[in-house]
């Protein structure tokens, strides 16, 4: 055959239709896994996977706070704004940090910048790990 | 509170990192290792490269 039949409405990709529409809410593991990491993996089945995130992302965010790490909680300049992103991306651990106040609000010692900087990174990883599982149920990557 | 090296600051920040591109960035488990711990590696040396190039600046 010389063309290709993605996208097209053959027997194949209608079964495969079917099935992803069956399937339920699309985005739930890419919310899911924003708020808890490895949580969007847990849903596809991915147990191994789903461990090694939640424990990565748990243990940097933890390891920031150990350190005196700062939590973000405006933004006040550009720095601030990027900080406050990279920290949303730990979904869940975030706000519950923030209500009940963990973190410091000063940056007084060397080892609380590296914490600072832990806990905006495991935000990022969170979200690249959310997108995976994204990806995952939409089929992009098995 | 947690004390720690800058060199192990470095040493956990690569972990945890390579452990999450590892998983994200490859599809089959055997090549998830070999790209975590090429991850690792390229995390720790360049960060011992770049001490070494800004401590001889520095002099």
């Amino acid at each position: 055959m010389l063309y290709s039949q993605k996208g097209m409405a053959t027997a194949a990709n209608k079964q495969v239709v079917g099935q992803n529409s069956q399937q339920g809410f699309v985005y739930l593991p890419l919310i899911a896994g924003w708020l808890v990491p490895g949580a969007g993996h847990f849903l596809l089945r991915k147990w191994g996977r789903g461990v090694l995130i939640a424990a990565s992302v748990f243990g940097m965010f933890s390891l920031g706070l150990a350190m005196k790490g700062r939590i973000y909680t405006g933004a006040q300049d550009i720095l601030d704004m990027l900080g406050m992103a990279g920290d949303l991306g730990n979904g869940l651990l975030f706000l519950v940090c923030r209500v009940l106040g963990v973190g410091a609000d000063q940056v007084q010692v060397t080892t609380a910048d590296y914490g600072t900087k832990f806990i905006v990174v495991a935000g990022l990883l969170n979200v690249i790990a959310a997108v995976d599982a994204h990806n995952l149920r939409t089929g992009r990557k098995s | 509170m947690l004390h720690t090296s800058h060199f192990a600051a470095v040493l956990l920040f690569a972990l945890f990192a390579s452990v999450v591109f590892g998983i994200t960035q490859r599809e089959t488990p055997r090549r998830m290792f070999r790209y975590g711990i090429y991850c690792f590696t390229l995390f720790v040396c360049s960060a011992v490269v770049l001490s070494w190039v800004m401590f001889l600046i520095a002099r």
